[in-house]
């Protein structure tokens, strides 16, 4: 048994006690930031083990290393630091410095990255699991808050509830067709002719399972009231990482095991990805709260990634990997620049209170703009080349309809995108925020600079997501 | 490496964004910091110039492919460089940019008080995208540009813009964008089947017949917006009338040719079957966008609004002139575009002299200026009648090439496009009667004071620019004689083995 294909997992879960152990053994006293620490250190150690690490099938091929996992895991823990990061100060001032809050960051982590390399559906319920209980918690952080605690009672019960429907359509899958191992499906289901009806309706509800986890419509209804609701770390969290785990999860599933009945499953990805789109784009017009906005955009992206998924081929999932790698720069610096939003010490979520920011905090409205357009798709920001990707899957593969409504969408959603740059810039100013923190600074500097400066030199990103989208087509 | 010896189509495409750099870095009090962007993005824009010059000496008329070229692999797997390069119709456009910046940067010098180093931010980056969207040889790098514009220009009409900017800025941002998410389709599309996104290698490819009419309408939409043509017009009066003076300057100088130029750069020679096929639509559009918004510009009582209506009529010239896909058609294109980039951006200028003592626009707030002010009354009027086009200023030249070669097209095409230029001296004529002449009945207007050497200074290159191509014109279509003829010739080919039904279209010529 080759286990050394999960180090990276195992290291990290290992680092995760260790930090648990180092918090209740100084009780009492403000741990907070060491554990922070200790767990950016665990993420960069696991970042170096995971590039370095063996190759291949693990644990009788439950579970993998590819060119795929890599490229999700590299990226899953980037987005992970990076909510690390962003909770520094934001834990600081709301009375949330609990060391926990890391630690659970952190188990959620090892749950992404898990997903990522799991090739039988139990080793995947198990990875989505350990994700989602640890979010559940952090979503209820600040467990004084009615908001912050309904926030995650929602969420429990509605990811209770796909995890449901998810392991229903796992059970008819593995009663249809006697195994839970990915590439035995592969091989059973490698007729689609002999695809039998219960084991179409298992895939529908694996991938329904799987879109409330990536809040995709019209099983988006909890996005929006547990991004606003949660504390904003963790909405940074969930609008990153774990979306690209449950994103990376849903198209291995859909690429490898029923990669073979691609007839059956495209057509609902399809209208999936259209509703999606429609509505990101046309429900966020009306939202006043920022973190809203950002739900509702994030619906929107979802329908544009799975665009790629709906191709079905390296293409499309090479467009996924590009898109999620700009998304995530994107929103969390969007994030960022949303913790920054204080004013006399009171957190602050109204669009409006961003008025005049472009007078009052030139860099920091600099950095907003840079991501609003970059989530617009203008070029030449980071976000312009995930849809350029994109497409380029939805024009080879000929699905035209999606192509068009993406574009018209995109439009749609740039509407709220600039008119929250008008905001900033065009209206009146308001009173000053309080002074960013160095973490903040540095956050929104450093996603800044990775969405500007994207397209100056894609070729290794792009490069890179080639080859993993090859190893899943093999 | 090429005719320059140095990379400089880069250089000037860069250079405004260096110093865009320089002023975000300047630091001090208010008074301070604006001082010194002015200066900045003055010397900037003029070192720019004086490189682009280059371009203009060392251009070699008789070749008619591209020159300058430069090539940095980019995405090289996917068949994406960043390729730069100019060739007879767009290196007078590189130059028209070049020239309009420094003077739009001279124009809002005390115009513009607050922000002064965002805004000249602005306008430098402005000056890096349209520079680099007409050099661009590959389609993305074209692309990048062709909607990197929107980002200045929609802040340079909001945060500076009269007080409907919100809406003309979103509206601006909106239509423009629409079009390019579609041209963008035709680009993927196009990639797709050339495998590359290379200009010059697109523009021996032949596409299906099918797929070029689906490419066609997809540059259709992305470029008649920008041109703008009737019925997408609409945009262009809201940004003109809320846009400040140098913006409107930069939008009606260079921002709508670069629509006309995607028309011949793409549409014109990629697409040969689809183009001709659907001449009689963009003539029909064109015919409408010159008589209609000619009736439309008679009808404004904001000066701004006029001017602008009467740039959609004269755009409409220009597509009648791309797309008769003649000689003397497109050569009478470029004519009109470099007039109007020259005389509506003067016009605009002119608006502004006036709004800056006044801060109003509407006609009927003047009247008696000749009186008051004698040197702005012949600058507006050379202007006027650069737009009428009168004989031996630039607005002749293109106009009288256009209708030749509609002519040749068809009868009917030539007579409602020279229906647009009688049209043009009513309307001109009747806004500079109403503003200069008449009596002053105001009070506030007697106090108003004439141009001032600044102000001078700004218009000087655009009086000399517009007699310049009115009187020699050769000097100018010298550059483009080459391309032009090559392009004609080669559409007519195109188009002979299409009809033959021989497969030969594809064979580089």
């Amino acid at each position: 048994m080759n286990w050394m294909v999960a180090l990276p997992e195992l290291v990290l879960a290992c680092f995760g006690m260790v930090i648990l152990l180092v918090g209740v053994l100084q009780r009492g006293r403000d741990t907070f930031q060491l554990a922070s620490m200790l767990t950016l250190g665990a993420f960069l150690v696991t970042i170096l083990l995971v590039i370095a690490g063996a190759r291949g099938f693990g644990y009788h091929g439950q579970f993998v290393t590819d060119a795929f996992s890599l490229f999700v895991n590299v990226l899953v823990l980037v987005g992970a630091s990076l909510a690390v990061v962003g909770s520094l100060d934001y834990n600081e001032h709301e009375n949330l410095r609990r060391f926990e809050f890391p630690v659970l960051v952190l188990f959620a982590t090892v749950g992404m990255m898990v997903m990522a390399s799991s090739t039988n559906l139990m080793t995947l319920y198990l990875g989505l699991e350990l994700q989602s209980l640890s979010i559940y918690v952090l979503a209820a952080f600040a467990r004084d808050q009615l908001r912050s605690s309904e926030a995650g009672l929602k969420y429990f019960v509605l990811g209770a509830l796909a995890s449901g429907l998810l392991l229903y359509g796992i059970s008819l899958v593995y009663g249809f067709a006697g195994s839970m191992q990915f590439d035995q499906l592969a091989t059973a289901l490698a007729d689609p002719a002999h695809a039998s009806p219960g084991l179409i309706v298992g895939i529908v509800f694996i991938i329904v399972g799987l879109a409330f986890k990536i809040s995709a419509v019209p099983f988006h209804m909890w996005a929006p009231d547990v991004y606003e609701g949660a504390p904003t770390p963790v909405t940074l969290l969930m609008a990153t990482a774990p979306k690209v785990a449950a994103m990376a999860l849903l198209v291995r599933t859909m690429a490898t095991p029923f990669g073979h009945l691609l007839q059956q499953w495209q057509q609902l990805i399809v209208l999936i990805s259209i509703v999606s789109m429609l509505l990101g784009a046309f429900g966020a017009i009306g939202q006043r709260n920022i973190k809203r906005l950002m739900a509702y955009s994030s619906i929107g992206h979802v329908g544009y990634i799975l665009i790629g998924l709906a191709a079905g081929n390296t293409v499309g999932v090479r467009g996924v990997l590009i898109y999620l790698v700009t998304y995530v720069f994107t929103s969390a610096g969007a994030f960022a620049c949303i913790l920054a939003m204080r004013r006399r010490g009171t957190m602050l979520e109204q669009i409006s209170d961003l008025g005049g920011l472009g007078r009052r905090d030139p860099t920091l409205a600099l950095w907003m703009t840079v991501f609003m357009f970059s989530m617009a798709g203008i070029p030449p920001f980071s976000g312009f080349w995930g849809k350029y990707f994109i497409f380029t899957a939805a024009v080879q593969s000929g699905l035209w309809a999606l192509a068009v409504i993406g574009v018209l969408t995109s439009v749609v959603g740039a509407y709220y995108y600039i008119r929250v740059i008008k905001v900033m810039y065009f209206d009146t100013p308001e009173e000053a925020f309080d002074p960013r923190p160095a973490s903040l600074s540095t956050l929104a500097a450093a996603t800044g600079l990775f969405t500007t400066l994207f397209f100056v030199f894609p070729a290794p990103i792009v490069g890179a997501a080639n080859a993993a989208a090859r190893a899943l087509f093999g | 490496m090429n005719a320059a010896g140095f990379p400089v189509l880069s250089l000037i495409t860069w250079l405004p964004l260096l110093g865009g750099l320089v002023i975000m870095s300047i630091r001090g009090d208010e008074e301070t910091v604006a001082a010194n962007a002015r200066w900045t993005a003055l010397w900037t824009s003029l070192i720019v110039l004086a490189l682009s010059l280059v371009l203009w000496a060392r251009y070699d008329e008789a070749d008619p492919g591209f020159q300058f070229v430069e090539s940095v692999a980019w995405l090289p797997d996917w068949g994406i460089t960043y390729h730069m390069g100019v060739d007879g119709i767009s290196v007078l456009f590189v130059l028209l940019s070049t020239v309009l910046t420094p003077i739009c940067i001279l124009a809002s010098w005390e115009s513009v008080k607050v922000r002064v180093r965002e805004y000249m931010l602005a306008f430098l980056i402005l000056e890096t995208m349209m520079v680099g969207m007409f050099c661009a040889l590959d389609f993305l790098v074209f692309y990048m540009f062709f909607e990197g514009v929107l980002i200045p220009m929609y802040l340079i009409i909001g945060v500076w813009g009269g007080p409907r900017r919100v809406y003309a800025a979103i509206k601006f941002f909106l239509f423009t964008l629409t079009g390019s998410v579609l041209m963008l389709l035709a680009l993927l599309a196009m990639w797709y089947q050339a495998g590359t996104t290379d200009i010059t290698v697109l523009l021996h490819t032949t596409f299906p017949q099918a797929m070029q009419v689906w490419l066609f309408l997809a540059f259709l939409a992305s470029f008649a917006v920008k041109v703008p043509m009737w019925p997408v017009h609409t945009w262009l009066p809201d940004a003109h009338v809320e846009a400040p003076t140098a913006g409107s300057v930069i939008l009606a100088g260079v921002l709508l040719k670069m629509g006309a130029y995607g028309f011949l750069r793409f549409s014109l020679p990629m697409l040969p079957q689809a183009s001709a096929e659907l001449a009689p639509l963009m003539f029909a559009l064109s015919v409408v966008a010159v008589v209609y918004t000619s009736f439309v510009a008679f009808a404004q009582t904001d000066m701004k609004k006029l001017i602008a209506y009467s740039s959609v009529a004269h755009m409409g010239v220009v597509t009648i002139g791309i797309f008769s896909a003649n000689v003397q058609g497109i050569s009478g294109a470029l004519f009109q575009m470099l007039s109007h980039g020259v005389v509506s951006g003067a016009l605009f200028l002119c608006v502004g002299v006036v709004y800056d003592r006044m801060h109003t626009r509407e006609i009927a707030r003047y009247g008696g200026l000749a009186d008051r002010m004698p040197v702005y009354a012949f600058m507006f009027m050379l202007f006027t009648m650069a737009s009428v086009g009168l004989p031996g200023t630039s607005g002749f030249v293109g106009e009288f090439l256009v209708l030749v070669g509609a002519l040749e097209v068809n009868f009917w095409l030539a007579l409602f496009g020279s229906l647009g230029m009688i049209m043009g001296a009513v309307y001109m004529l009747f806004l500079y009667r109403r503003v200069i002449f008449g009596r002053i009945t105001r009070d506030d207007l007697r106090a108003i004071l004439d141009m001032s050497p600044r102000e001078i200074a700004v218009f000087a290159p655009l009086v000399v620019l517009t007699f310049w191509i009115g009187i020699y014109p050769s000097s100018f279509s010298g550059f483009w004689d080459a391309t032009v003829n090559a392009m004609a010739s080669q559409h007519q080919a195109a188009l002979h083995a299409g009809h033959a039904d021989l497969k030969l279209a594809g064979v580089r010529p």
